[in-house]
């Protein structure tokens, strides 16, 4: 049944990205891509762009564009409630032992100690995102983009040396492919 | 008298997610400082030491960052009730917003310009997300231990060449911080 796939897929989602930010990226990838092709990378890569662009966390974006792709508002509404249960039920956890308690030592280190695999797994997440943009697939391919790629250096440099907000960035970079892409 | 006091918090600690989730963008780690502001700040609900641990459990637990900082802050004010009134208020803001473009998506995206756009910011996006990764690396090099170094290159090679499912490397990572933590206090 769809929405019992939607709602094991986001809860294993939910449960996995630990540290925030772009963790679930990687995870999203994994189930809504490769394991039940929900979406294409093409259509992910979008999600991820308009993610960056509207509030809110990528996770919780992806459930709700994936859920009403797959099956309309109920579906949205399933894969959102698989993402956020996970964390409902471990973080209020948590938080009683933390007030109970005050300690939460062993926990914490414990997931400090994932992030360095973490970061590894967002860098392959990384080169997917890339090879979309640069080749419009999913590997690399010899047949690139020379205007995007052009743009993604560009991008990065003015990130790593002028910590501009990626907003900014990724609008600049919108206008340059529509500018570039009219003449 | 407590009862309406209570049904007034009830209903500010929702408005207050709420706006702070509709209003944030760029993620988890701009979020709890917001939050720090409104909740130790504005509202005076939580102390400044608390925040800083409750920040350190919303980063290191999973899920969404923004998420997790609600649930911690709604718990502490409400008890679950807070909690799951403060995880709508902060989840109801993107589920609208994605709402609304996921209908119109098809018809954008096959628009000539959207489509332009869309993929100038591909590129975009890609150079956000690789800055964002070089970033996290130098942190991790800068630990200055062999262990977490090892630990990334060696999950990169298995989810990138071998295609090891990501949850399996996820939780081997995590025995092995588990058995690394166990060694530290041993020899404490």
């Amino acid at each position: 049944m769809i929405y019992l796939e939607l709602l094991w897929s986001f809860i294993q989602i939910g449960l996995f990205s630990i540290g925030g930010g772009y963790a679930a990226m990687p995870l999203i990838q994994h189930q809504v891509i490769d394991i039940h092709g929900w979406l294409t990378l093409g259509e992910f890569a979008d999600i991820m762009t308009i993610s960056q662009m509207t509030p809110g966390p990528i996770a919780i974006n992806s459930a709700t564009f994936v859920g009403i792709r797959i099956a309309g508002i109920p579906g949205a509404l399933v894969a959102t409630i698989g993402c956020v249960l996970p964390s409902s039920i471990i973080v209020s956890t948590l938080a009683f032992i933390y007030y109970k308690f005050k300690g939460l030592d062993a926990v914490q280190s414990v997931l400090k100690g994932l992030r360095p695999a973490v970061v590894a797994m967002i860098a392959t997440a990384a080169l997917s995102l890339t090879a979309m943009a640069l080749c419009n697939s999913d590997t690399f391919t010899a047949d690139i983009n020379i205007l995007n790629a052009v743009i993604l250096v560009v991008a990065l440099l003015i990130l790593r040396i002028f910590k501009i907000n990626p907003i900014i960035v990724m609008a600049g970079a919108g206008v340059i492919g529509l500018v570039a892409g009219l003449f | 008298m407590g009862k309406e006091n209570n049904e007034r918090k009830y209903l500010k600690l929702f408005l207050t997610t709420f706006e702070i989730s509709a209003f944030t963008f760029g993620g988890g780690y701009v979020i709890i400082p917001l939050m720090r502001k409104t909740f130790v700040g504005k509202l005076g609900w939580i102390e400044d030491s608390e925040m800083l641990d409750l920040t350190a459990i919303a980063q290191s637990a999973p899920g969404p960052i923004a998420v997790n900082a609600a649930i911690l802050v709604g718990y502490k004010t409400g008890g679950i009730p807070g909690a799951l009134l403060a995880i709508l208020g902060a989840v109801l803001p993107p589920f609208v917003i994605i709402s609304i473009i996921s209908f119109f998506y098809q018809a954008f995206r096959d628009n000539k310009y959207v489509s332009l756009v869309m993929s100038g910011m591909s590129a975009g996006v890609a150079a956000v997300v690789i800055d964002a990764v070089i970033s996290m690396a130098i942190d991790v090099f800068k630990l200055k231990k062999a262990l977490p170094v090892i630990m990334m290159f060696l999950a990169f090679i298995l989810v990138q060449f071998l295609d090891v499912n990501i949850i399996l490397v996820i939780i081997a990572a995590g025995i092995v911080g588990y058995i690394e933590y166990k060694a530290r206090r041993k020899k404490a």
